[in-house]
């Protein structure tokens, strides 16, 4: 085990999105790794379609369980909108990983709000930013669903761990029936 | 090597009562305790059971306890209330096997209708507690729960939070140890609750808590996870120009922002080790008091005349953090950015929710709904906005008839009561009870999905199985009103929007209690197929918005005013299409 500072992703998204599982992923390579992990889930009523954040930590010891703003070394989002709503939870120098997509909230459906325009755009004046159409890319693979580890692969880049270690968590963590799919889908984000 | 395992803080309680031998297991489900007897259930060797009401699950426990055996009941914050009459005696007669309840708090209100600070009611119970700071502790805190119950001759209360209950961090798995069941024998002046005897007992509880709160100083904690016989209530001296007194999660915040503070670490935080706190308070230069919600700790440290700083520097709410000790104890400028301000994003219920489909019909009739606790709570916002009230579980039916009572039963002809089937079994049954014992004339409607669905499926007496996965003859909810004596109890497909107006009007104008049971299970069970999805004809559409009212989120609008439906978010309910006046929505096979 190397000895390095507590790192700290976010991954933040909408309730239903697979955040946690994303999160257990993330949880499973660190621990493999021998690091200390603390990880914080959002269960219960936010779940529902709500804005969701789940937070994971590794190092040597690990203290609190949750990322603080302005301390998030990744910051993975789901959707856009979400992408924005957590932002300054960045450090200077994080990285943004951001899914191209657009999930309206019941605020906007009903007009009490709008949806900001250009968010992407706007997020890279101050942000590194990577962005990819994880809906379509998934599409593409015949499978909706596994668009959280196409988003996965990509963050991926930026953390230190390598491409069969991931492969091999992703193994260990998904539904049998749903292994090569959820490989296959890490690798487009990987290689992109 | 002993296996190290990550779990969540609600995993490694059912670990730690695992480890201690516990043989029977009682819960209500809710968040954020429910995944404890999610996890415990997995232990063949133990009993475990959904009961209809935290109260019930309480004096289960309490049964085993005094029958011998090593007990448990968890609950939410909440679920405590409800289980506080057993609780409040239990204290009294004590425990023969250990006894522990599991009370998880909600500080930041994630999933809950309040926020009120477990250590006060068991300070009010005369109940001890302890309080770990995360998954290692939860599980050694656990098994030390029952040893000091048996010790003590005390039911003991292990107190989490949201943020303990669901974080995940390493766990030392030990084996289980099962103690021989204590020998049952009568004694009524100890099992018995009547005055003679509790007026003897009461003494006995005041003397206990003096005792453990001596006791508190020394004990120790087997900490098979780090170094053995850790002390329980820890003091970590460091430099004393600053001093924390601190418990739970807010623990792990102390160390992340100020890792060289001197620490008293709080693993019992009722009663409190007085001589240790006096000998910490001496030896710092400013001591502060840094515990999430009611100033529990504070109060009492200031009744031992020691002087600290504690709710003036921080708040009554929500979740405390590492920036908020940065930012006020160590006046540390953070240079935060400020949050974007963005739409925000609630939950609300899923596409193919039965319960939308119910509330679409009570808005266009106009009707109130007194509400309950579950999903159907979110009935409340925008764009349904049909649920007026929200107290407690159960307080739809009965706080429709108290409207009544006051107002007259004119004046209730718009109004329903609207709780989910599981909440129903809870405490619905009683309210109902009184609805026709007193001669009210309210409306009723069971939203039946078949299971507990915001705390994530669970099943109940009216589901047909247990926790551990047998199958039993299920309650059923509409023989049972009709056994109470209400004559007018009707089960309709809760997607039948037509029958459901006629069968509502029909109901709310009539002189007498009456029941509506709408059946449709939750979208969320596994078993629930949705062989269809629903298709937007934009060349029909009238860009009426009509189907956009219910507010499901698969429909979004688009800028020439048409619809577009998320093919992957659509559970095809065709609840959209019933709304449609000119038949611009298909269904179509998936």
């Amino acid at each position: 085990m190397s000895t390095v500072n507590t790192k700290n992703i976010m991954i933040v998204g909408v309730g239903g999105q697979g955040t946690l599982l994303t999160s257990r992923i993330l949880g499973g390579i660190m621990t493999k790794a021998g690091y200390d992990v603390k990880l914080s889930e959002v269960h219960g009523m936010s779940q529902r379609g709500g804005s969701v954040v789940t937070y994971v930590r590794y190092g040597e010891k690990v203290a609190e369980p949750i990322v603080e703003e302005g301390q998030a070394d990744v910051l993975i989002a789901f959707e856009r909108l979400e992408a924005l709503r957590y932002a300054h939870f960045l450090k200077p120098d994080g990285v943004l990983v951001v899914n191209d997509h657009k999930i309206d909230p019941i605020t906007v459906v009903t007009g009490a709000a709008e949806y900001p325009e250009n968010i992407i755009k706007e997020l890279s004046v101050n942000c590194k930013v990577y962005s990819i159409n994880a809906a379509e890319e998934a599409l593409k693979l015949g499978n909706s669903r596994v668009f959280n580890c196409i988003v996965l692969g990509v963050a991926a880049k930026h953390m230190d761990f390598s491409k069969e270690e991931w492969l091999d968590v992703i193994a260990n963590t998904v539904p049998t029936k749903t292994i090569e799919i959820n490989q296959k889908a890490f690798l487009v984000g990987y290689e992109s | 090597m002993s296996e190290k395992k990550m779990m969540l803080g609600n995993e490694a309680i059912a670990r730690g009562a695992y480890e201690a031998g516990v043989k029977v297991s009682a819960a209500y489900p809710g968040t954020p305790s429910t995944e404890i007897s999610e996890n415990l259930v997995k232990y063949p060797e133990i009993y475990c059971e959904w009961s209809p009401n935290e109260k019930v699950a309480m004096e289960v426990a309490i049964g085993a306890s005094i029958s011998g055996v090593r007990a448990m009941a968890s609950m939410k914050h909440v679920g405590f209330n409800v289980a506080a009459d057993p609780m409040y005696t239990a204290a009294y007669i004590g425990a023969n096997g250990g006894l522990v309840a599991v009370v998880a708090d909600d500080p930041g209100m994630y999933s809950s209708q309040n926020e009120q600070d477990t250590r006060q009611i068991c300070r009010a119970a005369q109940v001890p507690v302890l309080e770990p700071s995360d998954s290692q502790e939860a599980k050694d805190y656990m098994k030390l729960a029952f040893i000091l119950s048996e010790k003590y001759d005390t039911p003991i209360v292990l107190r989490t939070t949201t943020r303990l209950a669901h974080s995940q961090g390493m766990v030392v798995l030990e084996d289980r140890t099962v103690p021989m069941d204590k020998p049952y024998e009568r004694n009524i002046a100890k099992n018995v609750m009547m005055p003679a005897m509790a007026i003897k007992r009461h003494i006995f509880v005041e003397q206990r808590l003096k005792d453990m709160a001596k006791d508190a100083c020394t004990m120790t904690v087997a900490n098979e996870g780090f170094a053995k016989d850790t002390p329980l209530n820890r003091v970590e001296m460091n430099d004393t120009t600053i001093g924390f007194i601190t418990s739970g999660i807010p623990y792990t915040y102390v160390k992340e922002a100020c890792p060289d503070a001197s620490v008293l670490k709080l693993g019992m935080v009722h009663p409190l080790p007085v001589e240790l706190i006096k000998d910490f308070a001496s030896k710092v230069d400013t001591l502060y008091i840094f515990e999430e919600l009611e100033p529990v700790i504070e109060e009492q440290v200031r009744a031992m005349g020691i002087d600290c700083i504690g709710k003036e520097a921080f708040t009554l709410q929500g979740e405390y953090s590492a920036n908020m000790i940065r930012r006020v104890i160590l006046k540390q400028d953070l240079k935060l950015k400020e949050p974007a301000k963005v739409a925000g994003r609630p939950p609300l219920l899923c596409p193919g929710c039965p319960h939308r489909s119910v509330y679409s019909v009570l808005k266009k009739l106009k009707i109130h709904a007194a509400g309950d606790i579950g999903c159907y709570t979110l009935g409340a916002v925008a764009p349904l906005s049909v649920v007026d009230t929200t107290v407690c579980m159960g307080s739809s039916i009965s706080s429709l008839h108290g409207m009544e009572m006051a107002k007259g039963k004119e004046y209730i002809k718009n109004w329903v009561a609207v709780i989910g089937d599981s909440t129903f079994m809870h405490t619905g049954i009683n309210s109902l009870m009184n609805m026709v014992y007193n001669q009210g004339t309210g409306t009723v409607i069971i939203l039946d999905n078949s299971t507990t669905g915001m705390t994530g499926h669970q099943d109940h007496a009216a589901t047909g199985k247990t926790l551990m996965g047998q199958t039993v003859p299920a309650i059923n909810i509409y023989h049972l009103c009709k056994a109470l004596g209400i004559e007018h109890v009707t089960e309709i497909d809760a997607f039948d929007t037509e029958g459901l107006e006629n069968l509502i009007k029909e109901e709310v104008a009539r002189d007498a209690v009456s029941v509506i049971i709408t059946k449709a299970p939750c979208v969320l069970l596994k078993e629930v197929q949705f062989p269809n999805v629903c298709r937007p004809l934009p060349e029909k559409c009238k860009k009426c918005g009509k189907c956009l009212q219910p507010g499901c989120p698969a429909l979004t609008k688009n800028e020439d005013g048409t619809i577009t439906i998320d093919q992957t978010m659509c559970n095809g309910c065709g609840l959209c299409k019933q709304w449609c006046p000119f038949d611009a929505i298909e269904e179509i096979v998936r």
